[in-house]
This record gives structure tokens, sequence and C-alpha cells, in this order.
């Protein structure tokens, strides 16, 4: 059974100038992790606010459960949990405080709701912390209480926006764990991130997304066969910039990407260690020196210069007015 | 249903709030105390109201109806927080009633009121204030200064929700509630005004609910309101009819605009 679907989402903000959804379809098996992977302002939070019934679309349909989250969202919103992209806790209450705040939001007995906050506190080392404001917890811990704050009644369906969005590497393996013990429990789960990793690490398949719209699906695997697997990267002096192009090509069957900036050529290839082997070959033929000269695993810009055939340059924009904006509070 | 629970909780939430950051409580009394005092020493002086007992007799109703007035520039301020922070968003996604959270949150501030009003009320006996309506009627000015404190909060639930960041909430709230408080008969008669303005100024919930208190605590005089006038003569009346109205327009809106409301 699909615990969600989503059909023809669209979403408009600003009258219509904006089209945060335009047309997005989704599935997700029942007892499966998706990945929805997309840029700053691809519509990973709109998808995942209409599909937690926070926000009505414009048209379109979806169910989780099998329940309509646009005629029902009260019936939607005592199965799923919902982990948003910042953390949404009270800052002035404890930890405790807020966990037995939601247990008994939840219509769990005090008793219940005690006891679930014990359990929780301890399933994310947050127990020594307990009785301090959430005010002086560090992003992780922030992180990791909201995280089980959507966990107080066992969800069948989780949303998690960007859980490790702002984590140190650290943070990020421990929340990797926590999510994946979830997932070993049969939670169905809709993660959203912006790290190709990410997905491959807890995702049984994935949904890219852009300017609203899925643009590719499938899992870690055939994506990546469709990004063409592994990049070849070469760093050379100015003078031979030209050269190495042409040889790039040569051994690429995909688009070269070129940063005149750090004098670097990159494109995708699929034969691995033989395309570095050949290219270095070549290179030495024309007596050039490489600077650098490696093999990148596919990044998030791979998938989308493989998938739109343009890098995808908005994003680079939004993150700066993103970061401006959060200077600005 | 769990109507009345779920907002009990949201409302024990904001006065454990109160009880981890006790600055909180204190900082919202200090502000209505400082006003009785400087009200009562700074103007008590030089208005020569022919009020047995002097000034401070009708200054108190008119500090008191300030006060709750006010109430809406607090639960706006708390529900943008609370907007900002995702928390709204967050508490939309539990399977609440619809009305849970800003019940919850009036209740609250309506709390909040009971220790204010307390204080300030200690603060005034200190200062001269002398109530003589016997305690049945001065309890029933009290809550009568609370139900109106709860429907202006019903004001502030509305703008909280739809403005973006908190200074605006502070901003937008301060220029609702100020004008409504000094074009009022609160600290200066209303005959002294322009034509037009006195007739606002009687006409005003603040100057009815202001009159009316007066009452309740047994004043006798009007303090300068045009004789005769419907509102001058029927303060309780008058203000009981503005709460309805206020309620009665403003929770619908206010519930409805939170289960629409999205952060960012
Ligand atoms: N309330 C709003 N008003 C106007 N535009 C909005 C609003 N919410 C979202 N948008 C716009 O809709 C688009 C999709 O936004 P959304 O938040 O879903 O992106 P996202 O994929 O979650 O991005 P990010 O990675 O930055 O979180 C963006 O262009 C955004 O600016
Ligand atoms: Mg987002």
């Amino acid at each position: 059974m699909k615990a969600i679907t989503a059909e023809e989402l669209y979403k408009t903000y600003d009258k219509g100038k904006i089209k945060a959804l335009d047309g997005l379809n989704l599935d997700v098996e029942e007892g499966t992790v998706l990945g929805v992977l997309g840029p700053n302002g691809a519509g990973k939070t709109t998808t995942v606010r209409v599909l937690a019934t926070l926000l009505v679309p414009d048209s379109g349909r979806a169910t989780v459960s099998g329940i309509d989250v646009i005629k029902n969202p009260q019936e939607v919103r005592k199965i799923i949990g919902l982990s948003g992209q910042y953390a949404a806790v009270d800052e002035t209450l404890t930890g405790w405080d807020n966990l037995i705040m939601f247990g008994r939001l939840y219509h769990l007995s005090a008793k219940a709701a005690k006891s679930r906050a014990i359990e929780l506190l301890e399933q994310f080392s947050l127990t020594d912390a307990a009785k301090r404001p959430i005010r002086t917890y560090s992003g992780g811990m922030r992180r990791r209480l909201d995280l089980a704050a959507s966990l107080i009644v066992k969800p069948k369906v989780l949303f998690l926006d960007e859980p490790t969005t702002g984590l140190d590497p650290r943070g990020r393996q421990d929340m990797w764990g926590v999510i994946n013990e979830l997932v070993k429990g049969g939670v169905t789960l809709l993660l959203t991130t912006q790290y190709l990793e990410e997905a491959d690490q807890l995702a049984d398949e994935i949904a890219v997304i852009d300017h609203g719209k899925v643009i590719a699906r499938g899992t870690s695997d055939s994506l990546k066969k469709q990004v063409g697997g592994e990049r070849l990267e070469i760093v050379v002096e100015n003078q031979h910039m030209a050269a190495t192009k042409e040889i790039v090509a040569r051994i690429s069957s995909s688009a070269l990407n070129v940063d005149e900036g750090l004098r670097l050529i990159s494109a995708p290839v699929t034969t691995g260690s033989k395309a570095l082997i050949e290219a270095a070959k070549l290179l030495d033929k024309m007596g050039i020196h490489p600077l650098d000269i490696g093999l990148k695993r596919p990044s998030l810009d791979d998938v989308f210069l493989s998938l739109t055939g343009h890098l995808a340059e908005e994003k680079k924009d939004e993150d700066l007015a993103l970061a401006s904006k959060k200077r600005g509070r | 249903m769990h109507a009345i629970s779920d907002a009990l909780i949201i409302t024990k939430r904001q006065l454990l709030q109160l009880a981890r950051v006790p600055e909180l409580i204190l900082f919202s009394i200090i502000q209505p105390i400082m006003f009785v005092l400087l009200f009562r020493y700074v103007f008590g002086g030089s208005i020569d109201t022919g009020q047995p007992g002097g000034y401070v007799q009708l200054l108190m109703p008119g500090i008191f109806v300030q006060t709750v007035a006010f109430t809406l520039a607090g639960t706006a301020v708390g529900l943008t927080a609370d907007m900002q922070k995702g928390l709204i968003a967050r508490f939309r996604s539990l399977p609440i009633s619809r009305s849970a959270v800003v019940f919850g949150r009036t209740l609250g501030d309506g709390a909040l009121n009971i220790v204010v009003l307390t204080a300030m009320g200690l603060t005034g006996y200190v200062v001269g204030w002398r109530p003589s309506s016997g305690f049945l009627n001065i309890t029933l000015g009290f809550v009568f200064l609370l139900v109106f404190g709860f429907a202006m909060s019903w004001i502030g639930v509305l703008i909280g929700l739809s403005v973006r960041e908190e200074r605006v909430a502070t901003n937008a709230t301060f220029i609702a509630v100020f004008p409504l408080t000094f074009l009022s008969n609160a600290f200066a008669p209303t005959t002294g005004m322009p034509k037009p303005l006195q007739y606002i100024a009687e006409w005003n919930p603040v100057s009815t609910m202001v009159a009316g208190c007066r009452q309740l605590f047994g004043l006798e005089n009007q303090f300068g309101a045009t004789a005769g006038s419907f509102p001058s003569e029927n303060p309780l009346t008058m203000s009981i009819v503005y709460m309805i109205i206020i309620m009665a327009v403003f929770i619908p809106l206010s519930v409805r605009k939170y289960n629409r409301a999205v952060n960012k």
C-alpha cells in the first residue's frame, strides 16, 4: 500500500509569480524511505507542509495512509510526526517540559507522558540536559529534541525536513544513526535534504525536485548512473585550459563544467579509474602537467548539471539571500 | 472533545514559562505600578477633581483599564514569537482542537492579568485608593476588568498571527491601544476636549469601561463626562455590549487565522 501520495500539487505565492509547487507528483510505499533532494527554493518545505496538513495547495490531491490531507487533516495529524526545517520547540522551557507538553497534547495521561519523556530522552542522549532550558542547547541537541517530540506517539508516517542541515559531521552521523533506528522500527519516512550523500545513506528511493517538480526519481544507484557516476576533475595552468578541455571532452560524453577562476575542468565519466588513467596519458602526451587531477563522487550539483543541463545557479543566489536574511534577524 | 483540556495545556505552558523566567512576571508588574505612582504624584497634585479622596480614586480605574487593554500587546507579541519559531506550525501538525492554542494563550494572558491587577490594587491602596462599594462590587469590578482584558486579548491574537516580526507586533499593538486609552476619560475629563474628540472619547470602549469600573468601585463623579450622553449614562451596559461584540468578531476571525497560519 502507498503510505503517501501526491498528485499534481500546485502552490503559488505572490499572486502566481512564485511557483513553489508546479505539478508535483510523489508516492511512497509503506515502510520505505523516500529522500526528497533539491536545492534551496526547490519546494521541499512546501511539499512537506502540504503533506503534513499545514498548507492547503492551490490544486491537487494528497493522501497519507489513504487519508486525504486536504479534506481530513485532523485524521492525518493523528498518524504523522513532523520535524520541520528549523527546530520548533519552546526555548524558554526545558527539554523535559517540552516533551511533557507535547505528550499531553497527544492526549497521553500524565503518567504515560512522563514515562515516554524518560524513554525518549534516553534514546536521544538528552537525559543529562533534560532539566535545562532549550535556549542552552546546541544545534544538534535542539534538533534531536525536536525529533523526539515528533515521535511521542509512534507515528505511522514521519516527515523530516532537512534533519541534518546546520549540524557538524559528528552531529550528522549521530542523526543518521537515530534515523536508521527509526526506519528499522518500520515507520514510513519522507525526508528532505540538500545532500546526495544523506539521501544515499538513509533513503530507499530518491526524488530529485527543482522548481516545484520532480525531475528524477529512482534509487541512489540508478540516479548516480544517470549522473554518470563519478566525475573527472582536472586543474591546469591557464595556458593549458583549451587543450585540456578538448581532452576531457574526448573522454566524457556529457557536458563539461568549466570554472575559469579555479582553472578547473570537470565532467561526468562512466569508466572510473580507466578514464582517469586515459586523461593522465593524454595530458602527458601533450606535455601538460596538471596541478591536480582526480575522480570525484557525484555531488548534488552534478545531479543537477546532468538532469537539467544547467548548474543550479539560483541555488547560489538563494543561499546568499538566505544568509543575509539570517544575519538580519 | 479535548478542546478545553488542550487549551489548558497551552495555558500551563505559558505559566511554566513565567515560572522558569520569573523576570517575565516582574516586568509585567513593574510598568503598571510605575504608572500608578507617576500619575498619582506627577498629575495627581495638579488635577482638581472635586472628588472626595482625591484624584487617585478616579485614576485607579483608569489605569486598571489601560493595563488590561494592553493585554492585547502581550498576546500579539507572544504569538508572533511562537509563529517565527515555527511553534505554531508544530502545534498545527498535532491532533489537537482547532482553537486550543489561541484559547490557551488568551487564558494564560488573562491569568497573568490577575497577578498584575493584584499588584496594582495593592500599590493603589498604599497610595490612598479606597474603593467604597463593598466586597461584592469590588470583586465584580475586577471580574469586569479581567473579561475586558480577555476580549482585548483576542484582538491581539489576530494581530499577532497577521504580522511577521515581533517588533511589528509591538508597534502595531501600541498604535492600536495607546490612542484608545488616552482618547478617553481615563486620565482627564472628556469635557475639556474639542467637540468631535469628546464624542469619540465618550463612545470609546475604554471610557465606558473606566466609567463602569468607577461605578462599581463606588464613585459618583463622572469626571466631566457630557451629562446625559448615552454611554456616560449606561457605562456598564455599553461595556458589556462592546465586550460581546469584540469577542463575537475576533474569536472566530482569530481561530480561522490560526488554522491557516504558516510561519515564514
Ligand atoms: N510564504 C511564502 N511567501 C512567498 N514565497 C514563498 C513562501 N514560502 C515559500 N515561498 C517560495 O516558494 C519556493 C519554494 O520554497 P520552499 O521553502 O518549499 O523551498 P525549499 O526547497 O524548502 O528550500 P530550502 O532548501 O531553502 O529550505 C521558494 O521560491 C520560496 O521563496
Ligand atoms: Mg525548506
